[in-house]
């Protein structure tokens, strides 16, 4: 008898057990969806030619939202200059160079350190250096080398990963071919990770696009009566004018609001789109 | 051997961009002291560490600003936790795998939302929701706050602990089949025991990411830096250290000694999310280590 209860009372507990599981799960994802669904319905009326070309009128409440995308733009190119060619050569660094030391404990752990810090003290710190000491001012060319610094573990730990994905037999190869460790990772491991360190990179740029907190102090601007004119001028930019729309506009309209968070939604998660496609890609053709 | 042309050259750059972010690390945690420091000098000690923050009058005390912190992280963690873990095991140990192919996704958009996205959400549809359901004042609560925050840490605890899971060996799972053990029990008596200090690892870093989170806590939290008196201070108004940096950087004169103290706030928020990572990140190496015992 029992053994048998037992069973029972096992075989009960499993199927509540699993169906917590999947409640839970359920309950995690739908409001993403959900969330998507609903700014995409909110947000659409607003979206028109005038409304991605147009300067704001009427203290942000009409006209077009122009300046935050195009400074938005500025920002990711910016950040890129920065940080994929110093990202992608410290990925190389301790994927094909670095031995198992001391220094290199260090360099991972400051990675890893990077990567964990507060985006907003990495404001504080843009501020500190860019902005103050070295006298940027608020400043494209200050808040794009903040988020650089910013995305660069990003950008440093997949590339290491894509190159570490490349078989050791190709290096022997190539280094028994008499090709130096350089040639080597030109020639041949560099271009067989290229689509993960692609996708590395949008990744990265895809965190420096959405971010307020880095640029409030270093770079971003509430208005702007003109587009920036060089790297040292300010800039609006999408998420921090999403930022000030959302909290410090009084009788903001609300379908304005849901527009510009489309526009945002609309280039990060193309940007992940984009990654994860490359990134699949590149795994149903790999021959290895 | 012989070097190619210009190798040398090349391997030095590289070998320099490799320890660069020793060099940031140092930077950032020397502009935070110069700017920072400062303000031990200015403001005594016993009111940097009071119970009032009101910079207007001179009052630097930043418990309240911990206090918001820890509160709000606790509630973000009360949700983190068992809704990241149990997704993990969920997508690890049990979905089929098309219902991976959509789930996964799903996770990846949310970890790639903008909080300042989900702070206009909370404004627009979560506080206001809250404030008629649970009958408040206002939505603008530290539980609406710890409600974002625990859908902003999921996707981090969701992906590591499923990394964590996927590293025991399938031979465990077999060996409690095999002694009559069903899902359920192999799931709790097995697999999630193996795998636990890798989902400690997801834990802390999760709480990495809900202590810095800035934007979607300064929109929604109400912007409070007080102390509570009273035991429901997770449905009042709250303010992290985050915000308050936030919202009064933009503020302050340059130099002036509440510019100092809430560069000092940095330098706390640094020291936690270094030693909140370097515990993931030992604990991590432990349990490779282990893995590494175990399969050989």
């Amino acid at each position: 008898m029992d053994n048998s209860n037992y069973a029972q009372v096992s075989k009960r507990k499993a199927i509540v057990g699993v169906n917590l599981l999947r409640l839970i799960t359920f309950i995690t994802a739908l409001p993403v969806i959900g969330v998507i669904v609903y700014i995409i319905v909110r947000g659409a009326p607003a979206l028109s030619w005038e409304f991605l070309t147009a300067m704001p009128r009427d203290g942000m409440r009409a006209g077009g939202i122009m300046p935050a995308i195009v400074g938005t733009f500025y920002l990711a190119i910016g950040t890129a200059i920065f940080s994929v060619p110093l990202g992608v050569a410290a990925g190389i660094y301790i994927a094909e160079y670095a031995s198992d030391n001391k220094l290199t404990r260090l360099v991972r752990i400051a990675i890893i350190n990077l990567a964990g810090i507060p985006s907003v003290v990495y404001g504080l710190f843009g501020l500190g250096l860019f902005v103050l000491f070295l006298k940027f001012g608020t400043s494209i060319l200050a808040a794009s080398l903040t988020l650089a610094i910013m995305t660069l573990p990003v950008i440093i730990s997949t590339t290491e990963e894509a190159l570490r994905q490349v078989p050791s037999s190709f290096r022997v190869v190539s280094t028994s071919l008499g090709a130096t460790r350089w040639q080597t990772v030109k020639n041949i491991t560099l271009p067989q990770a290229m689509p993960g360190v692609v996708t590395g990179v949008i990744l990265g740029l895809e965190r420096a696009v959405g971010e307020t907190a880095p640029i409030m102090f270093t770079g971003a601007s509430f208005f702007l009566p003109l587009l920036p004119q060089s790297p040292m001028d300010a800039t609006m930019a999408l998420p921090y004018h999403i930022f000030v729309i959302s909290t410090s506009v009084p009788g903001m309209p609300v379908q304005i609001q849901y527009g510009t968070v489309l526009v945002l939604l609309f280039f990060v998660l193309g940007m992940n789109v984009i990654a994860t496609l490359i990134r699949n890609r590149a795994r149903a053709r790999r021959q290895w | 051997m012989e070097m190619v042309k210009g190798e040398r050259w090349i391997t030095w750059i590289i070998r320099i961009s490799g320890y660069s972010s020793i060099l940031f690390v140092s930077l950032i945690l020397i502009f935070l002291a110069r700017e920072g420091l400062p303000a031990l000098g200015k403001v005594p000690l016993g009111d940097l560490f009071g119970t009032r923050w009101y910079p207007i009058e001179s009052y630097f005390g930043i418990w309240p600003l911990i206090f918001g912190s820890v509160l709000v992280t606790v509630g973000a963690l009360l949700i983190g936790i068992p809704f990241g873990i149990g997704t993990a095991v969920y997508l690890s140990e049990l979905a089929p795998s098309w219902i991976k192919n959509i789930l996964k996704p799903v996770i990846e958009i949310l970890a790639g939302l903008p909080s300042v996205v989900l702070g206009f959400l909370g404004i627009q549809l979560v506080a206001p929701s809250f404030r008629e359901f649970l009958n408040l004042p206002t939505g603008l609560t530290a539980f609406t706050g710890a409600v974002l925050l625990g859908f902003i840490a999921i996707p981090t605890i969701v992906s590591i602990s499923e990394d964590a899971l996927n590293t025991v060996p399938n031979m465990y799972r077999q060996g409690a089949m095999a002694l009559g053990a069903n899902h359920w029990q192999t799931i709790w008596g097995v697999t999630v025991p193996a795998a636990r200090s890798g989902l400690l690892t997801a834990v802390m870093l999760g709480v990495g990411r809900a202590i810095g989170e800035t934007m979607a806590v300064m929109m929604v939290t109400g912007n409070a830096p007080v102390l509570p008196h009273s035991w429901n201070a997770l449905f009042l108004p709250a303010r992290t250290m985050t915000a308050t940096i936030a919202s009064e950087m933009g503020e302050v004169a340059t130099g002036s000694d509440h510019y100092h103290v809430l560069f000092f706030i940095g330098i706390v928020l640094f020291l936690i999310s270094l030693a909140v990572n370097l515990t993931a990140s030992s604990l991590a190496l432990r349990s490779k280590k282990r893995a590494e015992r175990l399969l050989s």
